[in-house]
């Protein structure tokens, strides 16, 4: 079956984009995740808001996503990694992610909310640190980002099995994952 | 519509829009959600308005030159969203030192912005490294099942951990 070319034409792509960046934005505020209480919350396992958001997203999209391809609507994109970029880079965004108590996404949300430590120190920390990425990356790329690199292997790839069983299997693990939290009232 | 002047939204709720929000954005523009890439974007549209065009020729901004690409304008609506949902349930508030920082830290302004700047710094650092962040590699990433996006938000979090645990008991706070 030919591939339906679905994607939008590229003027139509800001507009669109800005819509659904509103969106996003709109859902992080009311599920209450840009606030540095909830994040923080969720790092000190007090409060499992952030885990819940998250966990029910990924299996809502992952299911979304494994029927839109069954159609031939969607293409994947998974990520290149290897473990020293993406181990090493995750624990460098995880201590900061303590220090900070928002995350990219979550601090533009929290800007909006008026919350100004995420604006000025959060925002502004990002473009520094981004910036200092790009001082350092033709110094980490031959080396430490290519440790252990395993490209863009996705779940079913590694394990030489079907998506679908995989999707089944990491559903019904978030699933259990949520109502285990539901009954233990997090 | 109380709903839309609820001041919060059951988590659930809002994990299973967020997630119909990826089947769109996969649908209408072929790519899934991601915020921190948008970040290095600015830092290379800054550097390149401060030194020039030579700082937009170094090796990273060539593979993500300094536009304002569609993503870019995603995560420029983020904040329009969230002021529209905070005003909305009248939460919206200008607040220089969240109050649970408040309560351990002082109500020192300067305290907490070195606190965030240094750790926007490493969140800036550690999400290009990783090539993402939580909503790349935590939600895109996890729901396409890429092994780099469950390495990474599995570091994400032993480091958010760790780093909130020892941050909160730190001595003599």
């Amino acid at each position: 079956m030919e591939r339906i070319h679905l994607p939008l034409p590229d003027p139509a792509k800001k507009p669109a984009a800005l819509i659904l960046g509103i969106l996003f934005g709109f859902l992080l505020q009311k599920g209450g995740v840009t606030r540095y209480e909830t994040i923080i919350g969720q790092l000190l396992l007090l409060d499992f808001t952030v885990l819940k958001v998250m966990l029910s997203a990924v299996l809502t999209g992952m299911l979304g996503i494994q029927i839109l391809l069954r159609f031939n609507l969607v293409a994947l994109h998974p990520k290149h990694g290897s473990f020293g970029s993406s181990v090493i880079g995750g624990l460098i965004f995880g201590l900061g992610f303590g220090l900070l108590g928002y995350c990219p996404g979550t601090a533009a949300g929290a800007a909006g909310q008026g919350s100004l430590d995420a604006l000025f120190g959060g925002v502004g920390g990002m473009l520094l640190g981004a910036a200092f990425y790009s001082e350092i990356y033709h110094r980490i790329e031959p080396s430490v980002l290519r440790w252990g690199n395993f490209g863009d292997i996705t779940l079913p790839e590694l394990l030489r099995t079907s998506r679908w069983k995989v999707v089944t299997a990491v559903a019904a693990l978030l699933a259990a994952v949520l109502a285990a939290l539901s009954l233990a009232g997090l | 519509m109380s709903w839309l002047t609820m001041p919060r939204w059951p988590a659930i709720t809002v994990g299973v829009a967020i997630g119909l929000l990826e089947c769109l954005t996969f649908l209408l523009l072929d790519k899934p959600i991601g915020c921190s890439t948008a970040f290095t974007r600015t830092s290379g549209l800054i550097e390149k308005a401060l030194r020039g065009n030579a700082a937009a020729e170094k090796p990273y901004y060539r593979l993500f030159p300094p536009v304002i690409d569609w993503e870019w304008v995603f995560v420029a609506g983020i904040p329009l969203g969230a002021f529209l949902a905070a005003f909305s349930s009248g939460t919206f508030r200008i607040e220089w030192v969240p109050s649970l920082w408040t309560a351990i830290f002082g109500t020192g302004i300067s305290r907490r912005l070195g606190a965030a700047l240094a750790g926007g710094f490493l969140v800036g650092l550690g999400s290009r490294w990783a090539g993402g962040c939580t909503s790349g590699h935590g939600i895109s990433g996890c729901l396409q099942l890429a092994l780099s996006s469950w390495l990474a938000s599995a570091a994400f979090f032993a480091g958010g951990i760790l780093s909130a645990i020892l941050l909160f008991s730190l001595p003599g706070r």
